[in-house]
């Protein structure tokens, strides 16, 4: 074997990387971001302990009270606490905007790898029926489920749920698409690798950044539809403290008392906006043809 | 050769159009291109070649002044350019503002994908009157006569429609006649053409060469050609300038350098160059040492051997009257009405241990025999046999015990590998599906073994596919077919792509394997040099049908079938002493869709020496 040509790689840096957690730290965008999670998910676990107020305590300040020491945020209608308020409703608001995602996502996503991935005719009428799906609100869908399944919480998580199903059906049918054509999937499938062993190793892994993306940018969706159902009257029922909920009750007094707005508006903006770095970070640090390049 | 050392010598001794001094180029720390000097006076052709990395499209994007929008910054040097005013000015230093009005009209550039230097949603006639009124003025009818007249001036056939068609309605050389007629729209001085062949075939290839040639010839403008096809710079240039890892290695006339190359790069260059005809009187083909370059110095690996490997008797595959037709367009009630006859009554047999190479220009289905004999793409008609086995009558655990034996190699070995697995488990996948090894530590070594075996260092197995070069990676390739223990690969333009070295390197490899491994090959590519090198026989396509196949020396020393004396015609041959004069007319391949119930006729071989048959015409 005298023509050999052992030659280095070019790039042959071999950093191990360190742990996913390590390289989100790494950059300011990913540390400040999960700062603020952290921060979120700790309002969750310990609301009793944080919120200085009793969340449906009825006068507990002024009414329409505007932010001052004793209330950061202000005070609303009843004289609530908002601060208090925004702190308990992280209980509800980040594990049902979670819960409506990943369901959403995990029904959709099956639906959307299945159509892209068959194709033929069953993809013809599938992706049909989702476009015809999508063509009504999502929030007539979440009604018309909610009518089906009954008021509540859980049957609210699971309306919304499946009212965003098309929407992650079209978008990871599409991906799904696209990476079908990559040729490693023709080459993996003239090797004879079965359809599953083609998904699971080929085809996902490719998609995967489009799923994050996508899940990160539709937990605002999720936490404001099921908001929605709620201030329609068949989810969280007042007083519980939920964003979506105070959101709308405070559109009345947007004039008068901004804070009840600003308040769970920027709790969600930031519960959102620190996801989808987070997203966005996790993405890069998994793409292997990102390594090296910190 | 001093650095300084000035070149033109074929051309005479005008006032320099462009000079070139110390240019270099970085990339962040990379510097891309090292103190590089070049010179070219009006009516030159200067030809800057090198592989993949040397810095030669870094250079060009210099002269346009294009390298701050793509990342760089040039760190020193300069370029002086004489304006059609009459003024130098150095076009290293020029602000953004006066180098635009240089760019597109004093120095205008061609690029390698004509599809991607023209806009989809404009007709050819706005996205030439647009250059012209940008950069001159007038009127907006002024400007769309002078189209016409561009288009006339590239030979378009049918101008004044082609005014009003979009890009993606025309062929690949079409386009690159379009760019060329808006590149010649301001009546640059220099022209930039930047690898403008290398997407097109052969034939069309050489009718854009010849064409900007003629052009040249009319408007005395300079032109530098960068290529890494030495065929070409043959044929074409005056002068060579040869780039190696950012810096000028050797420059001089183009004859001194075919003949009497000085510095080591240039000679493993030229002697890495396949060049066509030089085995014509063997009945086979041999192995013969590569030049590499290993740390500065010259170094001669492999032997010099008869690749004769082909074992007579029980034929390994038959393809037997292979018909390949898709539906592409359909009337109302969903009836086709058109259909792609990409395969039309193929007849192959192939040996074990031989190669088959199947040649032929894009669209001449040469690619869908390929892939049904890999299962990717389902006859119409007609049945393949492998080792006696019909397609047809096997079962499915039979179907995929044969996606084993038979093996893909594509042209294109990055996409062929998923770039988020390590290449020790892209290489371990055929033994994973089809259960070849038991335990990981048992893979593992095989794959090192393998690894080896291709010339790659094993202990690069937890890598992934980017870190590798073009040529490593179709090593990866390789070494993935034989972890599949496959007996019949099936290389589609296996080598294409890569840099003329590595593809030597390449060549010399897969000739090796098949010795020791008794490996057959269908190699499918439109390069007839490299055909030379390795096939054992070749089939000529041409619209879906084989025009002439027989043993090499037949095919390739006398071509019987006009399209493949055409073909072989085409193929610039590596040597200025023997240019050929082509025309530049635009004639091209006609369409292989067809209304349905229009088929086209089969054609009838006849045989006309042992083994070698042609198409009656």
């Amino acid at each position: 074997m005298s023509d050999l040509l052992i030659s280095a790689p070019p790039e042959a840096e071999r950093v191990k990387g360190p742990g996913v957690l390590r390289q989100l730290m790494t950059k300011p965008t990913s540390a400040v971001a999960i700062v603020i999670l952290t921060v979120l998910v700790c309002f969750a676990l310990f609301a009793p302990w944080i919120a200085p107020f009793d969340p449906s305590q009825a006068s507990a300040g002024p009414r329409l009270g505007a932010p001052e020491a004793a209330h950061i945020f202000g005070t609303d209608l009843h004289g609530r606490d908002v601060f208090s308020r925004v702190v308990w409703g992280a209980r509800y608001s980040l594990p049902v905007g979670a819960a409506t995602l990943l369901l959403g996502l995990f029904a959709g996503g099956a639906l959307g790898l299945a159509l892209g991935y068959i194709g033929g005719r069953f993809d013809a009428v599938g992706a049909r029926v989702v476009d015809v799906l999508l063509g009504f609100p999502a929030i007539v869908m979440a009604i018309l489920a909610v009518s089906v399944l009954g008021v509540g919480l859980v049957q609210v998580v699971i309306a919304v749920a499946i009212a965003d199903i098309p929407k992650f059906a079209r978008v990871i049918r599409g991906a799904t698409i696209v990476a079908k054509q990559n040729l490693f999937v023709e080459s993996a499938s003239a090797m004879g690798a079965s359809t599953a062993r083609i998904i699971v190793l080929h085809v996902l892994p490719t998609i995967l950044p489009t799923v994050i993306l996508l899940g990160t940018l539709n937990l605002g969706g999720a936490i404001l539809s099921t908001a929605t159902l709620s201030f329609l009257g068949l989810g969280v029922q007042p007083p519980t403290p939920e964003w979506g909920t105070m959101l709308s009750d405070g559109r009345e007094y947007i004039r008068y008392a901004p804070w009840m707005m600003i308040a769970p508006g920027l709790a969600l903006f930031l519960a959102i906006i620190s996801v989808n770095l987070i997203g966005d970070r996790v993405s890069e640090i998994i793409d292997p043809r990102s390594q090296g390049r910190l | 050769m001093t650095a300084s050392a000035v070149a033109p010598s074929t051309v005479s001794a005008a006032e320099p159009l462009l000079e070139v001094e110390g240019l270099t180029v970085r990339f962040g720390e990379r510097e891309a291109v090292n103190g590089i000097d070049l010179s070219l006076v009006p009516g030159q052709t200067l030809a800057v070649v090198g592989e993949s990395g040397s810095g030669k499209s870094v250079t060009a994007l210099s002269i346009m002044g294009l390298i701050p929008s793509a990342g760089g910054t040039v760190a020193g040097g300069a370029m002086r350019f004489e304006t059609a005013a009459g003024a130098r000015t150095d076009l290293a230093t020029l602000p953004e503002p006066r180098m635009r009005r240089i760019r597109g009209a004093e120095i205008a550039m061609i690029f390698q994908e004509p599809m991607t230097a023209l806009n989809p949603v404009f007709t050819i006639g706005n996205q030439i009157a647009e250059t012209i009124l940008e950069h001159r003025g007038g009127s907006a009818r002024a400007a769309r006569a002078e189209a016409l007249e561009l288009l006339h001036k590239v030979r378009l056939p049918d101008a004044e429609a082609m005014l009003g068609r979009y890009p993606h309605q025309l062929s690949g050389g079409m386009r690159q006649r379009v760019v060329i007629a808006m590149a010649l729209s301001c009546r640059p001085r220099l022209l930039i053409a930047d690898e403008p062949t290398t997407a097109l075939d052969v034939t069309v290839q050489a009718q854009i060469m010849s064409l900007l040639m003629e052009i040249q010839a009319e408007t005395g403008a300079a032109i530098i050609l960068i290529t890494h096809d030495m065929g070409l710079v043959a044929e074409t240039a005056d002068d060579v300038v040869v780039l190696y890892e950012g810096r000028k290695v050797e420059e001089g006339p183009v004859e001194d350098i075919f003949a009497r190359p000085q510095h080591v790069y240039t000679k493993m260059l030229l002697d890495a160059v396949p060049r066509l005809g030089q085995f014509a009187d063997a009945a086979l083909p041999s192995r013969r040492p590569v030049t590499i370059l290993d740390g500065g110095t010259a170094r001669q690996v492999g032997e010099t051997k008869v690749q004769d490997t082909v074992k007579n008797g029980a034929p390994i595959l038959e393809v037997r009257d292979l018909v390949a037709r898709f539906d592409v367009a359909h009337d109302l009630i969903g009836r086709p009405t058109h259909r792609v006859h990409a395969v039309e009554g193929i007849n192959l047999t192939l040996q074990p241990g031989e190669t088959l190479a199947l040649v032929g220009e894009s669209g001449s289905g040469k690619s869908t025999v390929g892939k049904a004999i890999q299962q990717l793409v389902r006859p119409t008609e007609g049945d393949i046999d492998f080792e006696g086995r019909t397609y047809g009558g096997m079962t499915a655990p039979e179907r995929r015990r044969l996606k084993r034996d038979v093996h893909s190699i594509f042209q294109d070995p990055l996409a062929s590998l998923n770039p988020r697995r390590t290449v020790g488990d892209s290489i371990a996948e055929p033994i994973h599906i089809h259960g070849l090894l038991k335990g990981s530590a048992a893979i593992r070594d095989r794959v090192r073994d393998l690894m080896a075996l291709v010339g790659l260092l094993p202990e690069h197995h937890d890598l992934h596919p980017h870190q590798f070069s073009g040529g490593q990676r179709q090593r990866l390739c390789i070494a993935r077919a034989l972890a599949a223990e496959a007996r019949l690969i099936v290389a589609d333009e296996a080598v294409s792509a890569l840099d003329v070295s590595i593809q030597a390197q390449i060549v010399q490899l897969l000739m090796r394997l098949q010795a020791e491994r008794s490996l057959s090959y269908l190699f499918i590519s439109h390069d007839m040099a490299v055909v030379e090198e390795m096939a054992h026989r070749v089939a000529v396509m041409y619209l879906g049908q084989i025009v002439e196949i027989g043993p090499r020396q037949a095919v390739i020393g006398s071509p019987r079938h006009p399209y493949t004396q055409r073909l072989l015609a085409a193929v610039p041959l590596p040597d200025p002493a023997h240019r050929t004069v082509r025309s530049s007319d635009a004639s091209e391949v006609p369409s292989a869709m067809r209304r349905v119930g229009d088929p086209p006729e089969r054609l009838r071989l006849t045989e006309v020496a042992p083994g070698h048959f042609v198409a009656d015409a």
